[in-house]
């Protein structure tokens, strides 16, 4: 029985680094975080998620687009959980386009919270064409999309420096060493006191970088905490059964002279 | 084969099973004769059941708020994730279920090749096997396109262009399979059609399959015949039954642990950018379990050499019965081939790692060797090994201990006929 599970682990592991590992070009390996959403009990630090929506919201919403979140998510349980009134307030901040209305026309009003996150250009192209031609993706599954997760886009933010001499970049490019090929599209956005948190946490490059990298982690993995919960309750209830269901085995092949 | 008549008890059910004999299929069902000393490596035929299942299940409800539309698709599966109850789950089960559904059949390949399984008079029902692992990759390969991210698009262009290898017609046919010029909606819609139908073709394959093995009854780790029902055999019913679902839940563990705690670590992170044709991925790597195929076929430098090599690495296993030229069922006995057994498995694993590598330098090198290998010990080491192995002593029956000399298998059960 160990020898079989024993067995399988090695099969899985060597399957997992099968899969792994694939290093591609010039770009340095993401600063490793000691994320609290990390671990199978891992859960999101909810005054973080507030704070990173407020980053968001105050810098990278006006190029990034959020298509699959909406403002109710942001009250809901495993979130940021801002109070219903408060995500009122914030759907409310934004100008939705609705319509047709009864003549036809197009009109806009303030948000409510079952819209979904209002994207700052009406299309892709607009995106691109707005940032010298480099589209910002979409934030919705952002730190799925990305090999290195939450770690390669916090590294990202922090990750801007001076080209090494010898290094020349064009125009609108900047150099990011994190980056596939260190060159980077998007300009640093970050700089110390740029936000004026809610909660009065100081708002340095470092501490907004981690806030918006939790924001993102959450918004691509809303059902986080409680995949972990029900996941360990899975496991503890799995484990119970297959200890009953041994039992019985053995009783039931005791019957005969045979081993299981 | 089932040897005593079943009747049932109530006048009601003898007067259904008289006209359609379910009950006589599941008095069958719950007697098989089954070997008493098989191992955990049998446990993975049902562990395959719950698995085909499992995918039907989710796949079922999966495509109630799948949308398979080039413009929609990626965002039906962002909305299953996260506006249907429960949806990150049964997604999770179904994407992570297809690589516990590989696991297992690896599992239960091997299996087959390490106890001579394949072997006289089980030969259909490995074809059948075969059959079903042709069609479980067809299927999970269209799966993969659904969610139309950056590796399903790419996954898709790079598969069907293999087709325009084909002389002559190949153009032709990869424009068909598109029903476009490109991979595009077209071809996800059919995609879509597809992998709703083939894991139906399977289950009927499965039905096939498990029939097929009812006639000899189940090979075991002695890799002998043996006499039915006799002190040999246990009823499958609760003997098997209850194995069986002891290591299922096992087998259930480690995949509530990939679901729950690292659902996306068997996939690839491209596939949550949505897909874009004009930004080619800079490594288009397929999902793991097709990743050994993937180093044959780019093992060769010329695209038709390399697709004819891919797909005769999967037929060589067709003919493998009439490859292996040993009588000795069971590796246990075989001295000789047990080592090229697992060879042959660090060769494949190999293949899987170097599939995982671009194809330069020493990955080239390693995938071409192991290609090589690979046909070597089907094409050679197979049929030179089973007539020149000697083999070790066979026991006449599974509760009796050894006797010297027979090599036979077949002998063992005349003998045994005797008793
Ligand atoms: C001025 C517009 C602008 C703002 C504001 C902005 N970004 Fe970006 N961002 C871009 C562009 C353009 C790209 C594409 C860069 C490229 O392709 O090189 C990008 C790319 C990214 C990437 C992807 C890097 C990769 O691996 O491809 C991340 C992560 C990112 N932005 C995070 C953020 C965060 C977090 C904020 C808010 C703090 C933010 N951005 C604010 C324009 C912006
Ligand atoms: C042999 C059994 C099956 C296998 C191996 C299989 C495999 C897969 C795979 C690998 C994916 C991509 C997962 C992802 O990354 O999201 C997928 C997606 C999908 N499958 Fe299946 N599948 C099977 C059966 C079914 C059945 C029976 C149905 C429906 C009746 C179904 C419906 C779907 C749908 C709608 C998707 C897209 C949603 C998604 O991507 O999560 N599948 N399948």
């Amino acid at each position: 029985m160990k020898k079989f599970n024993i067995i399988i682990y090695k099969i899985i592991i060597t399957l997992l680094l099968t899969t792994g590992s694939l290093n591609s070009a010039e770009m340095t390996d993401p600063i490793k975080v000691d994320w609290s959403f990390k671990g199978i009990t891992g859960t999101f630090d909810r005054a973080s998620l507030q704070r990173g929506f407020q980053v968001y919201k105050e810098v990278c919403s006006s190029c990034h687009s959020m298509q699959y979140l909406s403002y109710r998510n942001l009250g809901e349980p495993g979130g940021p959980e801002f109070t219903e009134a408060e995500v009122k307030a914030i759907a409310a901040s934004f100008e939705v386009t609705d319509g047709p209305d009864n003549q036809g026309e197009m009109f806009t009003r303030p948000g409510r919270p079952s819209d979904m996150f209002v994207s700052p250009h009406p299309n892709k192209e607009a995106a691109a064409a707005a940032n010298g031609g480099a589209y910002p993706p979409d934030m919705s599954v952002l730190v799925k999309a990305r090999k290195g997760g939450a770690n390669y886009i916090y590294s990202v933010l922090v990750g801007y420096e001076d080209p090494p001499p010898g290094v020349t970049l064009d125009d609108g490019v900047y150099y990011n060493k994190y980056m596939i090929g260190n060159k980077i599209k998007m300009p640093n956005n970050l700089m110390d006191g740029l936000v004026e948190y809610a909660d009065g946490t100081e708002s340095t490059v470092d501490q907004m970088a981690k806030d918006v990298t939790t924001f993102l982690a959450w918004a691509a993995e809303p059902e986080l905490e409680e995949r972990h919960k029900t996941g360990v309750k899975v496991i503890i209830y799995l484990v119970l059964l297959t200890i009953l269901v041994y039992l019985s085995m053995k009783k039931i092949w005791s019957r005969i002279d045979s081993e299981v | 084969m089932s040897e005593h008549e079943y009747v049932p008890k109530s006048k009601a059910a003898k007067w259904f099973n008289d006209r359609l004999p379910l009950l006589t299929l599941g008095a069958h069902l719950t007697d098989y004769p089954t070997p008493k000393n098989l191992n955990y490596w049998w446990t993975f035929g049902g562990i395959l059941t719950f698995c085909l299942i499992t995918q039907i299940v989710t796949g079922i409800v999966l495509a109630m708020h799948y949308v398979a539309h080039a413009d929609l698709a990626f965002g039906s599966v962002e909305h299953i994730m996260r506006n249907v109850n429960y949806g990150w789950l049964i997604r999770y089960i179904h994407s992570n279920g297809a690589s516990m559904f590989f696991l297992a059949v690896y599992i239960h390949i091997f299996r087959s090749l390490f106890y001579g399984s394949y072997k006289s008079p089980r030969e259909i029902i490995w074809i059948l096997g075969l059959l079903i692992y042709l069609l479980m990759m067809a299927a999970a390969f269209l799966g993969y396109v659904l969610p139309w991210g950056q590796m399903s698009f790419w996954g898709a262009t790079v598969i069907t262009n293999l087709f325009s290898a084909i002389p002559l017609v190949g153009e032709s046919i990869t424009t068909w399979l598109w029903g476009a010029y490109s991979v595009d909606n077209p071809t996800l819609n059919r995609f879509f059609s597809l992998h709703y139908l083939f894991p139906f073709l399977i289950l009927g394959l499965v039905v096939l399959h498990i029939w097929a093995l009812h006639i000899p009854g189940n090979n075991n780790p002695v890799g002998i015949d043996i006499k039915k029902p006799s002190k040999d055999t246990v009823p499958f019913h609760p003997y098997i039954t209850i194995k069986d679902a002891f290591a299922l839940l096992m087998f259930m563990i480690i995949f509530a642990g990939f679901v729950f705690f690292s659902p996306n670590i068997l996939g690839h992170s491209d596939n949550y950018i949505p897909a874009n044709p004009l930004v080619t991925p800079a490594h288009i790597v397929p999902e793991w379990y097709l990743l050994p195929f993937y180093a044959i076929l780019r093992s060769v430098p010329d695209k038709l050499g390399g697709v004819i090599l891919m797909f005769s690495a999967i037929f060589i296993l067709f003919v493998l019965p009439w490859l292996d030229t040993s009588k000795v069922r069971s590796a246990v006995f075989r001295p000789i081939y047990r080592q090229f057994f697992w060879i042959l498995v660090i060769d494949v694993l190999m293949l899987g790692y170097v599939g995982a590598m671009p194809a330069e330098g020493i990955y080239l090198v390693l995938a071409r060797v192991g290609t090589i290998y690979y046909f070597l010990h089907f094409i050679v080491v197979l049929p030179v090994v089973g007539l020149l192995e000697k083999t070790d002593p066979i026991p006449m029956s599974i509760s009796e201990p050894v006797i010297t000399g027979g090599a036979e298998p077949s002998l063992a059960r005349k003998l045994n006929e005797k008793v």
